[in-house]
């Protein structure tokens, strides 16, 4: 508040006394000017986000602008085909496999790299961001050629490790993060009052992370179901995931079923995201 | 998608936090599952992707000499970071003003700045790439609004082409500009530039004296992301972009699904992971990524 009142003081005493200043005619210009070239710049960054809403309601049979008519044809032909049916339930079943998996062994990386004391540690915790810096198409190509000689294409199993890989560094940041403003005074009093280290942990630290680690859950989620290289080179015709079918569709053949889908993710992701505005709110 | 908590591992810096009381043992083994997980997920399929690059079976650099020696593959490289830097500038210049927007805002409008960073940053980059083939397609909204009010009089081809490429990528790396630039902008004091004001000088000399160099660690942290980020794209230069405006990503991404060589791929993504890997050492200081961690020690 103290900091807000001496910045309006001091635009009066700017407009007091730089009387003879051209920067009193062109500041308010100025202003103006910035405010539209960030107003386009925003509309640039929502466009591909929202543009795909009206075209899934369309009524017409190719992908136009603006849409020919409001149907929901769209989605019932999502809904009533079994192959974007699979490759969804088969994304959920990973992402949230993921989430539980990249979150669980994120937060003890997490308690571990802020709380103790290792050698080593800036080479774990660069590890642990790796995954986040190394090109996917690398990734891919890397995990495809461990893969496919052990059957793990396709597969559940390959999916959950790959994904977990992918979506750690996302928990391993938030959740250090929290650990590290979490005062380990109140860590350190319940101790020296007699409780121990797990009880601790349960009743005074993970009470005080909490919104953190949820929040890491939906990156998780995320990171996972809406990931596409990685599961571009590890799905195959048995097992695909909702990224690689849709990849397939925008390849091949552009029907508006894709915008349909498209719709669908971005509805999961801007839940998700108001999630994560709730708990960070909490705190 | 990368950072949406950019910002949070900085203010972890202040309250620091680091009290160490877990003894070794115990920190060793919270650590064994992401050890392992990494181990089996991460370093071991790098290791077996530089080894069957360079083993076909026996020891063998012909992969390597065959990239070096075909103009082609040499002329994709210089492509991949050309089209980075491109994506890169574009990324500060529309990145910016919004972080700077963002810095100094209050309240519905700061929220909305952010709501409208971070929604796109958490939408498919799939979904996003997408929506460009869909807005510049020859029937797409750019052409149909340029026909309509009459500025062009055929439908211009916008979509597979490099511009395509580097306005969906600057779109979609955008967001890894204006996080780090925002967290900078927000620290420097606002009495600054009102001083400047105060000592006689316009809005524009006093940002380009006074908060444009101050923000220059910012603008060097997002330009190094959205490059590092930049080189490695695989989807949308492969579904935006058409033959001639391949990048490395979309060149391994034939090699295995067209022409399945798959030794010449694991070549092309040894040398990509090693540019990556060169790029983040050298840069290490500032990729931003790393600033909650450094703080704890």
């Amino acid at each position: 508040m103290s900091i807000e009142q001496t910045t309006s003081q001091s635009s009066l005493q700017y407009a007091r006394l730089n009387l003879t200043g051209s920067g009193r005619l062109s500041r308010p210009l100025a202003r103006g000017v910035a405010g539209v070239a960030v107003a386009s710049i925003l509309l640039f960054l929502m466009l591909p986000t929202i543009v795909v809403i009206p075209m899934s309601l369309s009524a017409g049979d190719i992908i136009e602008f603006p849409p020919r008519g409001v149907s929901l044809r769209w989605y019932r032909q999502f809904f009533a085909d079994p192959e974007w049916l699979t490759a969804t339930f088969f994304s959920l079943r990973i992402a949230l496999s993921t989430t539980l998996a990249a979150t669980l062994v994120g937060t003890l990386a997490s308690i571990a790299l802020v709380r103790g004391q290792i050698a080593g540690k800036p080479i774990i915790q660069a590890l642990s961001i790796g995954p986040m810096i190394v090109p996917h198409i690398v990734l891919g190509v890397a995990l495809y050629l461990v893969f496919a000689p052990l059957q793990l294409t396709g597969n559940f199993l390959g999916f959950l490790i790959a994904h977990t890989v992918l979506s750690v560094p996302y928990v391993v940041i938030t959740v250090s993060a929290a650990l590290q403003r979490l005062d380990p005074v109140l860590e350190l009093a319940a101790l020296s009052c007699g409780a121990s280290r797990p009880r601790a942990f349960f009743s005074v630290v993970l009470p005080n992370i909490a919104p953190a680690i949820a929040a890491s859950c939906v990156f998780a989620f995320l990171a996972s179901f809406d990931e596409a290289t990685v599961a571009f080179f590890i799905s195959d015709t048995g097992g695909k995931t909702i990224s690689r079918k849709m990849f397939e569709d925008i390849d091949f053949n552009l029907t508006p079923v894709i915008a349909a889908a498209s719709t669908l993710l971005v509805v999961v992701s801007l839940l998700l995201m108001g999630a994560v505005q709730a708990f960070t709110k909490q705190r | 998608m990368e950072q949406f908590s950019l910002a949070i591992p900085d203010k972890a810096i202040a309250s620091g936090g680091s009290a160490k009381f877990l003894s070794r043992g115990a920190a060793v083994s919270l650590l064994l599952p992401l050890a392992f997980l990494l181990a089996i997920g991460f370093i071991y399929p790098l290791l077996q992707l530089a080894k069957i690059s360079l083993f076909n079976p026996e020891f063998s650099l012909d992969s390597y000499r065959r990239l070096a020696s075909e103009p082609l593959y040499l002329l994709v490289l210089l492509r991949t970071f050309l089209v980075a830097f491109c994506v890169m500038a574009l990324c500060l210049l529309g990145g910016y003003p919004v972080a700077f927007a963002m810095s100094r805002l209050k309240g519905r409008y700061a929220a909305l700045v952010a709501a409208c960073v971070l929604i796109p940053l958490w939408t498919s980059v799939l979904i996003r790439s997408y929506a460009w083939i869909v807005l510049l397609q020859r029937n797409g909204i750019i052409n149909s609004a340029l026909l309509d009010s009459g500025f062009i009089s055929e439908p211009l081809k916008l979509i597979y082409t490099e511009g395509a490429v580097v306005v969906a990528m600057a779109h979609v790396l955008m967001p890894f500009m204006i996080l780090p630039l925002f967290s900078t902008l927000r620290s420097i004091p606002k009495d600054l530039a009102h001083a400047a004001f105060n000592l006689g000088a316009g809005p524009f000399v006093a940002f380009v004296r006074i908060t444009l160099p101050l923000s220059t660690p910012g603008i060097f942290a997002g330009c190094v992301m959205t490059f590092i980020l930049a080189i490695g794209f695989y989807i949308t230069p492969t579904l935006v972009g058409g033959p001639g405006s391949m990048m490395i990503a979309t060149l391994i991404g034939q090699q295995t699904t067209v022409l399945l060589d798959w030794s010449f791929a694991a070549a092309l993504s040894t040398v990509l992971l090693v540019i990556t890997l060169a790029l983040v050492v050298v840069f290490r200081k500032v990729i931003s990524l790393n600033k909650g961690f450094n703080g704890v020690n």
